[in-house]
Parts: structure tokens; C-alpha cells; sequence
């Protein structure tokens, strides 16, 4: 039982608690309200796991822009949601099935932060990994020879190639920018797309004077 | 919420040191936590309490629609704009060694930098342009500061 073993339960206790609450409640405001703790605990569990990146855009955008946007939505319906009594057997039976699905795949994943996972030995992860910890710009080590010298005191061992020279300690940046560019760029697409169907859909509508729209 | 003052005084004295911040993270995205998106979504987080505090009007004053259209699609093209100057220049695109050929670790670093930029500009601007497009027209043809008379008592009523 590790140090955060007792926090990490608490977290998901209470995330599980907001989950259930933030469907059972039936003031929609304060299921908006709800759904922010729910971001804010998800981004202390991030930050409890090491996740920092990750942590720092749940707070941001569950936790603040996705909450007003909820918000500005609950102004245009109404504030309660209405009443269904009834369960509805198929969707519980997809809910279900999906569930234990995930729960089934998840039982081929190696061990939480096994040292022989196949994520820490692939030989692209460890040469980057390998120059972003601990490493600061020393000017020196982009020209590091790779092989020890004759005349070297204490060999040093063979470098994997340094793409970065100690400039980009943050080894989750250095990865989506330069390894896995072309993900961030479709990513950053998609935010672009879901900007420009706001635009086409809502401006303009019900007789806005402002601007005409297309729809 | 015009009329308060603990709002206005709050908001005034907030926003520049949450748009200070969010420089810091875009900035320091290769240091430490934080990088494009980040960074983007607190100048959009910004903006919006300034909106929600003075009025959609008077941020839409400060920043107009056509601002955020503009600025959405330039972060998009920086960040493509890099990548075919590599695939221009010879190399394969977006590697990034394109914008110094000699000397790999300071290119990698300006390309992360410059495709950081763009990536912090498009989310930005389209944060803005969702709250924009959400929040406005709660009545035909109204701004969300001259909301209709019943829309306080539907959400807080």
C-alpha cells in the first residue's frame, strides 16, 4: 500500500459520489455546479498520479470555461430537468456491457508503473525520456562525443542522440510537439472545427442583427 | 452584475494577472506544466470574466467577433506554416530541424516554441468564440446584458 494509496481511494470515492449525484440531481443548475467538482477532483487525481499537464487543462477547462458554457446553455433551456421515473433496460444493458468491456481490457495492461512495460522500453520513449530529466542547456552536450575518448578518467557512456541539448525539461511537451507533431496538429484542427460549427450554427440565428448568418 | 463593486474591483484587478499567468505557462510550456492549450484557455478564461462581469457588449468591444475569426484560423495556420516551411525547405513536414539546419537542438526548440503559439492562439480565440456564440441571443435579437426580464429567475429563481 503506497503513500497516495488512501488519498487516491478518497478521490474516487468522492468522484464516484459527484458521478451519481450530478445525474440523480434534478436542478440543472446544480448539476453544472456538480459537474465542476467532478473536473476539479478528476484534475487533483491527475496531479496525485504525476500528471501535471493533464491536472492543469482539467482545472482549466472543466473547471472554469466548460462550467460557464454549461451555464450560458442552462440560461436558453430551463433550470429543472423533467421527471423519468422509469429505467430504461437497454440502455442500462449497453451501459453495462461497455463497462465491463473497458474492465475486461484493462486486465492485459501491465502493472501500474511496471519498469519492463513496453511504453518504458521502447527505445524512442528512452531517448526522450533520457534527455529531459534532470538535464539543464550546458552548451556541451549537443557536442558530446558518443563513444568514450582514449584519455577520459571516467568513460561516459554512450549518449543517445540529443535532440534537444537540455532545452525542454517538460518531457510531455517535447513529445506531442516534435514526436507526435502531427497529432497536436489535427488536434488543434478539431478545436479549430468545433469554433467554426458554433459560428455556423448559433451566429446569426433568431434575427440577430448583428452578423447574418448561414443556417 | 455592473453594479457591484466588489465585481467590478475583482474582475479589474484579476484579469491581468490571469492573462500574466497565462503568458508565464505559454511561454514556460517547454519548462515546466503548461504549453499551447493551456495557456489558451486562461486568456479565454480572462476575457470571459470580464465579459461576464461588464457585459458581453463591452468584451465584444475590447474584443470584436471578427478578432477571434481571424486569430482561430492564423494559430492553425502557424502551426501547419511551420510544417510545410520543412516540407519546402527539404526535410519531412513539420521536422522541426527545418528552421536551423546546422544545429538540431535550437530548431527543435524554435519549432516547439512557434507551433506552441499557434496552438495557444486557435484555442483562445475559439474559447471566446464558443462563449461568444453560447452566451449571446438568450432573447431574438439580444445581447446577453440586456437579457430578457425573466432569464434571472430561470436560473437563480
Amino acid at each position: 500500500m503506497s503513500a497516495t494509496d488512501p488519498l487516491n481511494l478518497m478521490l474516487l470515492t468522492l468522484l464516484l459520489a459527484t458521478a451519481v449525484a450530478v445525474v440523480e440531481v434534478r436542478s440543472l443548475f446544480s448539476s453544472v455546479a456538480l459537474a465542476a467538482i467532478y473536473s476539479l477532483l478528476m484534475g487533483a487525481l491527475w496531479m496525485v498520479n504525476d500528471a501535471w499537464d493533464v491536472a492543469f487543462t482539467e482545472a482549466a477547462v472543466g473547471a472554469g470555461v466548460s462550467t460557464i458554457l454549461l451555464v450560458g446553455a442552462l440560461v436558453l433551456t430551463g433550470r429543472h430537468e423533467t421527471v423519468r421515473k422509469t429505467i430504461s433496460w437497454p440502455a442500462l444493458a449497453a451501459c453495462v456491457a461497455a463497462g465491463a468491456l473497458l474492465i475486461w481490457g484493462t486486465l492485459d495492461m501491465p502493472a501500474y508503473g511496471d519498469r519492463n512495460a513496453p511504453a518504458q522500453q521502447h527505445p524512442v520513449y528512452n531517448a526522450y525520456v533520457q534527455q529531459t530529466v534532470d538535464k539543464a542547456p550546458d552548451g556541451k552536450s549537443a557536442a558530446r562525443p558518443t563513444s568514450p575518448q582514449a584519455g577520459d578518467v571516467a568513460a561516459v557512456p554512450e549518449q543517445p542522440k540529443n535532440f534537444f541539448d537540455g532545452h525542454v525539461p517538460n518531457q510531455v511537451t517535447s513529445v506531442i510537439v516534435t514526436y507526435r507533431a502531427h497529432d497536436t496538429l489535427f488536434e488543434t484542427a478539431v478545436i479549430l472545427t468545433a469554433g467554426m460549427s458554433m459560428i455556423l450554427l448559433l451566429r446569426g440565428r433568431r434575427g440577430n442583427p448583428q452578423r447574418g448568418g448561414l443556417l | 452584475m455592473n453594479d457591484n463593486v466588489i465585481m467590478r474591483v475583482v474582475a479589474r484587478w484579476a484579469m491581468p494577472l490571469i492573462l500574466l499567468f497565462a503568458f508565464y505557462t505559454q511561454v514556460h510550456g517547454e519548462t515546466g506544466p503548461g504549453g499551447g492549450f493551456q495557456a489558451g484557455v486562461m486568456i479565454a478564461a480572462a476575457f470571459v470574466l470580464y465579459g461576464l462581469v461588464f457585459g458581453g457588449n463591452e468584451m465584444r468591444r475590447i474584443v470584436p467577433r471578427r478578432l477571434t475569426d481571424i486569430t482561430a484560423v492564423l494559430g492553425v495556420l502557424v502551426y501547419a506554416g511551420t510544417g510545410v516551411y520543412a516540407l519546402a525547405t527539404g526535410y519531412n513536414f513539420l521536422d522541426h530541424v527545418a528552421l536551423m539546419p546546422g544545429n538540431r537542438s535550437a530548431a527543435e526548440a524554435w519549432g516547439m516554441t512557434a507551433v506552441e503559439y499557434g496552438v495557444g492562439i486557435t484555442v483562445a480565440s475559439v474559447m471566446l468564440t464558443l462563449f461568444n456564440e453560447i452566451t449571446e441571443g438568450t432573447n431574438p435579437g439580444q445581447e446577453p446584458d440586456t437579457v430578457a426580464p425573466d432569464a434571472q429567475e430561470r436560473l437563480w429563481g
